[in-house]
């Protein structure tokens, strides 16, 4: 240092002195805006000094403090994917607790009202053969359950007990090409064999050709085929092809759709009749027209409370009018004269809709087939009307 | 002048360092200090004359030392300066720059002539214009205009004149 201020010694002093003498200048000396130069130059100089500082300690804060923040973010980012999964599971858990609430009370509204007897059961897993279509439910011989037990929901059969276990017992499914159940249309009472293809629709087999079969007529259970006790609901009629000598018949099962987790096993089958309104055309309730509504349709005529069956409304029809005439019904004698009847206040036929000439019953208003909305279907299968259409 | 004749010495040993007495070193540089302030105010044609500068150089050239050189020039500079209304420092680091180059100039040329000291007087001249004219214009924020021509005019002026009084200080060295 001595030797480096030795050699440059003039130099040195020279800067010195002029730094002293700037020093001096800039004490003295203002600028325009009064400010002295001093502090134009310590400001000039310490500004950028301190800017740089104060970039680098606000990014290096900065940097940390994002990096922190990036760091809870990501956290928070997974602790919110893990509790949104956990909340769509609650919610899957809590409609699937819901949907198994309303099959329960299905189930439990069939049980009563059918007179067979039947056990609850749940599918719990699939048959493993890629062709076969079977599955597994949580009850077995234990419970009474047998070999060749029907197995259906109240939508419609689903299939056979084909092996029965201590705890559990497969259901062979109708769509299984090993299934076969005697079957009748509901329309023309046509019978035939249902059989599984494999495929999810059925074949009905051995329906002569001259016997009618139409699309969309409905197919129950015949009680033919002693495991499936007659009058429970198969399928609709998707396609009918004539053949001979018998007609090929594409059914699309209605109980299958139902049965994704709880059937029922038939343990004592009991026959039942098989309806004879289609299920597209039982009485469904239809809130009234609205006030400024110019529709004059007969129904309005007729009186209040005819609300049942095609019998119940013709009686309430006709006994209005013996009353009008002051008729008392079981009072005549016979040979004497009956009311007029030629004076209804409606037609039995003009008050429903026509379907091939028959009667309908005597509803405030009959949708066409497959305008009912849903909430009638539901009130239809809450009331325990069997089959029901098929879910869309 | 050198016995040689040569103008750039050969070493800085080979010039002779012009000796001065004390007394001199102070009174010259005041006296040059007065004639800047009060010989303008009754000769007014002789306000171009930059004195101070002279003798800052005069003494520089011939003691051929920076750090005495430019602390004379410090010195008379502030003294100008005080005497002045500039602010403290504007003549003192112009003077300080051109005792500081003069010394140097004088450790390698040998400024006994008389051509040589013409054309120092002329070019410090010059430089202390031109560094004046940047720090007012850097450091004060004066909008100067810079006249070449005359600032030339003046500047052989001063270098004639300049020359005349470093003939005169010669007579104020010591003899060895």
């Amino acid at each position: 240092m001595e030797g480096f201020l030795n050699r440059y010694r003039s130099i040195t002093v020279l800067l010195l002195v002029i730094f002293a003498q700037l020093l001096l200048i800039a004490v003295r000396v203002k600028n325009k805006q009064d400010v002295r130069v001093i502090r134009v130059w310590a400001v000039t100089a310490v500004s950028p000094a301190a800017r740089l500082l104060e970039g680098l300690r606000g990014g290096s804060t900065g940097f940390l403090h994002n990096y922190i923040m990036l760091h809870d973010a990501d956290g928070e980012n997974r602790r919110l994917r893990e509790e949104n999964g956990r909340l769509k599971l609650d919610n899957i858990f809590l409609r699937n607790e819901l949907n198994r609430a309303d099959r329960a009370q299905a189930l439990a509204m069939f049980q009563a009202r059918t007179a067979s007897k039947a056990v609850a059961a749940t599918i719990i897993m699939m048959g493993a053969g890629s062709n076969s279509r079977d599955v597994f439910v949580d009850r077995g011989s234990s419970v009474g359950i047998m070999r060749g037990m029907a197995v259906v929901t109240p939508d419609g059969i689903v299939g056979i007990v084909r092996a029965a276990y201590p705890t559990a017992s497969e259901v062979l499914l109708i769509t299984d090409s090993d299934f076969a159940a005697g079957v009748v249309t509901q329309k023309t009472q046509a019978r035939g064999t249902l059989k599984g293809d494999g495929t999810p629709t059925c074949k009905i087999d051995y329906v002569p050709t001259e016997d009618k079969v139409e699309v969309g007529d409905w197919v129950y259970t015949s009680g033919d085929d002693r495991v499936f006790p007659s009058g429970f609901p198969v399928g609709i009629v998707k396609s009918v092809r004539p053949g001979q000598p018998f007609q090929d018949i594409l059914v699309e099962p209605v109980g299958l759709k139902a049965a994704q987790e709880d059937v029922l096993i038939l343990t004592e089958a009991v026959h039942q009749e098989i309806p004879d309104t289609p299920v597209n055309n039982q009485p469904i309730y239809i809130a009234p027209p609205p006030p400024n509504s110019n529709s004059s349709s007969p129904v309005r005529e007729l009186p209040p409370g005819t609300v049942g069956t095609e019998a119940d409304r013709l009686r309430t029809l006709y006994k209005t009018v013996g009353e009008q005439q002051n008729h008392t019904y079981g009072e005549g004698e016979p040979g004497s004269r009956p009311p007029d009847f030629s004076k209804l206040p409606v037609k039995p036929g003009t008050a429903t809709g026509a379907q091939g000439g028959s009667p309908q019953p005597a509803n405030p208003a009959t949708p066409p087939p497959g305008t009912q909305p849903p909430t009638a279907r539901r009130s239809n299968q809450a009331a325990g009307a069997p089959g029901g259409p098929p879910k869309e | 002048m050198s016995s040689s004749g040569r103008i750039l010495l050969s070493s800085q040993r080979e010039g002779q360092v012009s000796r001065f007495r004390v007394w001199v070193i102070f009174a010259v540089p005041l006296a040059a200090i007065l004639f800047q302030a009060y010989v303008p105010m009754f000769f007014q044609f002789l306000s171009f004359l930059e004195m101070p500068l002279l003798v800052v150089m005069y003494f520089a050239l011939m003691r051929r030392s920076q750090i005495s050189g430019l602390l004379l020039g410090c010195v008379v500079g502030l003294a100008q300066d005080s005497l002045s209304k500039n602010p403290l420092g504007v003549y003192g680091i112009v003077n300080t720059l051109v005792g500081y180059f003069a010394a140097s100039v004088g450790a390698r040329i040998d400024v006994d002539q008389g051509v040589v000291r013409l054309l120092l007087s002329f070019f410090f001249y010059l430089f202390q214009q031109v560094m004046y004219w940047v720090l007012a214009r850097a450091l004060l924020g004066q909008q100067l205009a810079f006249e070449v021509q005359k600032t030339l005019l003046l500047g052989v002026l001063n270098a004639v004149v300049g020359v005349s009084v470093f003939h005169f200080l010669d007579k104020l060295r010591e003899t060895a």
